[in-house]
């Protein structure tokens, strides 16, 4: 569904990412790996539309959208979480929940004025599947609690739901498992596979736990110093000497 | 420490000296066509001399006051009591609102007119603050352009009552949706500029506006402004002594009771206090809606935002297009009521004191809003007596207000959902 070509950026005489190439087939979690500063959160901004590439093609579902702005692509259902948490920090648990569902709901201000019945409707519909998504990420409780006083745990599964009420059809993830403790790393581990069994959504995801990656991704692509290093199951990428070179140093 | 507390003591004296020895030593007298410096008395200098001493004296031993004035007691200790339920707080906040507008509405009828007129004029600034309250409190716009759209509503209605006779029902809706439309037209190109280059550039168009009304003498008559503008009419019913319009009938013949020249303040009055009502209500909506929060979300992250799909331009554009409605609304109702119009009252300052409103009051609250409307509206007319120091009076206020209470008067609450339970 997702086909990145030939992808590449160039900051001024910095090349971030050249000639990276990746692909996403429905229903599949797939991994980007590659040490710091590899370039996986530039192929992610390229991809969500922050940055303009500047050569190569990104098709999804067979539609070109390198260059589009970051809500035409967020509405074609590509969603995306980011590295550091961005939450809506003074707005409350739910609200955090309803502004993602903006497009979901009649925007219309007469409407809005005069609580029309189809107003009324959607609003409620967007309630109840905030309402579903935080019993399933297990913030209930805290559902009017300010986003900001969250712990990171929680802030982490927030916009992980975030994304969902949005329903994508592609989620990216930018790092979820950074500054979780192990069993936090475990439930996430459970939720992303889950977000793929049950609610049929395609995941990339950038990490750097690797016992994340190993366990849930159907195919990983490494990234070094821009360039694309390989791509494989986790069993070959594993034994791959080029990865094993590039994370661990030449003997 | 001790010869560090001195030399710090001695500084702060000498420049109290400094700054209030020429503020208020020194007169400029008018003798005929000249102007004359004359020295302060006797008194004035001991009174300075006294006042640099006291500052000395408090520098010098600082810790030990502040720490005596930290171990009073506070009179209300908030702190210790019990926070009220949600909802039953919401019930106290709307009876008491709803008392608030009741009395509001028989007040006039009880008090002088001056204090009617001055009301009207707290319920103008009301409606421009929480226009402005919409772009800077919730959309996090900065705007210090604002008194332009509030020219362009006051400037409408002058231009087509004195060009057309249109009356001040019609002009009202046209004034307000052409503000909007000048709202509209800034916005698009000027959204995508952040923080100080969008203050800037509203600060600029502001500018402009006032010039252009100032320069363009043919239509505006410049600066000597546009007078005879109508008052509002009841039904086709005039306040004034004599009908002006043919159609009409006056207000004091149809009731057959004596003219007094105050039914037509007091009416003025109702009319503003109706729209800012109006006004408070349709924003409280506003933010309840899909568009309120859309706001909120654009100034509290606009990456995140966006990556969720919500349009950088519309979102803002509905801000600053619905701020600029409202302000148009005021400026309807100011021109109404001033009868004359001139630029000289739509200068940078007006900007200010709106936005200095929207601040003290607490971003994005409503009824922080509103009492600081009322406060900076009333409290100079209140100090009149230190006419000299009001503005003195005014900024000291301002400072120690953020000093203590950065967050405003009555901080921005929110509102809770509730949400059915999963079974």
């Amino acid at each position: 569904m997702l086909d990145v070509q030939s992808l590449s950026m160039r900051f001024g005489g910095l090349l971030a990412v050249d000639q990276v190439s990746l692909e996403v087939q429905e229903h599949e979690i797939v991994s980007i790996i590659g040490p710091n500063g590899a370039g996986k959160t530039t192929v992610f901004n390229c991809m969500s539309g922050f940055y303009k590439p500047t050569g190569g093609k990104i098709l999804f579902e067979g539609q070109a959208v390198q260059g589009k702005p970051d809500h035409k692509i967020s509405r074609l259902g590509m969603v995306r979480t980011f590295q550091h948490v961005r939450l809506f920090n003074q707005m409350t648990v739910v609200e955090n929940l309803l502004v993602a569902q903006h497009r979901h709901l009649n925007t219309n201000l007469i409407a809005g004025l005069m609580k029309t019945p189809n107003y009324r409707d959607r609003e409620q519909k967007s309630l109840d599947r905030a309402a579903y998504w935080l019993d399933r990420v297990g913030l209930m409780d805290l559902a009017n609690r300010e986003a900001g006083n969250l712990a990171y745990g929680q802030q982490r599964r927030l916009e992980i739901a975030r994304c969902m009420v949005t329903e994508p059809k592609l989620l990216m993830l930018d790092e979820p498992a950074a500054g979780l403790n192990p069993a936090e790393t475990k439930d996430l581990n459970q939720l992303i596979v889950s977000l793929k069994e049950d609610y049929n959504v395609s995941v990339v995801l950038i990490e750097h736990d690797m016992s994340l990656v190993m366990d849930i991704s159907d195919r990983i692509n490494v990234i070094n110093q821009g360039r694309p290093l390989a791509c494989g199951t986790p069993d070959e990428i594993r034994q791959n000497d080029d990865v094993i070179k590039a994370y661990l140093g030449e003997a | 420490m001790a010869a560090q507390n001195l030399k710090h003591a001695f500084f702060c004296a000498v420049i109290t000296l400094i700054i209030s020895y020429p503020i208020l030593g020194f007169n400029l007298e008018a003798q005929g066509i000249n102007v004359t410096l004359t020295g302060a008395g006797t008194s004035t200098i001991v009174m300075v001399l006294l006042a640099a001493v006291v500052v000395f004296l408090f520098q010098l031993f600082r810790e030990s006051v502040m720490a005596t004035l930290k171990s009073i007691p506070r009179p209300l200790p908030q702190t210790h009591k019990e926070p009220v339920a949600e909802n039953k707080r919401a019930k106290i906040e709307s009876r008491v609102l709803t008392a608030i507008i009741v009395l509001a509405l028989f007040w006039p009828f009880f008090v002088s007119r001056g204090s009617v007129d001055l009301a009207t004029l707290a319920l103008i600034y009301i409606m421009l603050a929480l226009g402005l309250n919409v772009v800077v409190g919730l959309a996090g716009l900065l705007d210090l352009g604002y008194v332009a759209f509030y020219a362009v509503g006051a400037y409408t209605f002058a231009l087509l009552s004195e060009y057309f006779g249109i009356s001040f029902w019609m002009s009202l809706p046209l004034g307000a949706l052409l503000a909007a439309l000048f709202g509209l037209v800034l916005g698009f190109p000027v959204l995508r500029l952040r923080g100080d280059y969008l203050a800037i550039v509203t600060l600029g168009f502001g500018e402009i506006i006032r010039i252009l009304l100032n320069n363009w003498t043919s239509l505006t008559g410049g600066p000597n402004g546009i007078g005879g503008i109508p008052e509002p009419t009841l039904f086709g019913m005039e306040f004034g002594r004599h009908v002006k319009e043919e159609g009409n009938s006056s207000f004091h013949e149809t009731f057959g009771i004596a003219y007094s020249g105050e039914d037509k303040v007091i009416f003025l009055y109702l009319i503003s206090l109706v729209l800012a009502v109006f006004t408070a209500l349709v924003i409280r909506r506003f933010m309840r809606m899909p568009v309120g929060r859309a706001w909120e979300a654009l100034r509290e992250d606009e990456i995140a935002a966006r990556s969720l799909g919500l349009s950088r331009t519309s979102v803002k554009l509905t801000a600053f297009t619905i701020g600029a409605f409202f302000a148009g609304f005021a400026g309807t109702v100011f021109a109404s009521k001033q009868g004359f119009i001139s630029p000289e009252s739509f200068v940078f300052l007006e900007s200010a004191i709106i936005l200095a409103i929207v601040v003290l009051g607490g971003m994005g609250s409503q009824l922080g809003v509103i009492l600081a409307a009322i406060a900076v509206t009333i409290l100079p007319e209140l100090a009149r007596e230190f006419s000299e120091y009001r503005m003195l009076i005014f900024g000291a206020a301002m400072v120690l207000m953020m000093v203590w209470r950065p967050q405003g008067l009555m901080p921005m609450r929110r509102i809770h959902i509730e949400l059915k339970k999963q079974e």
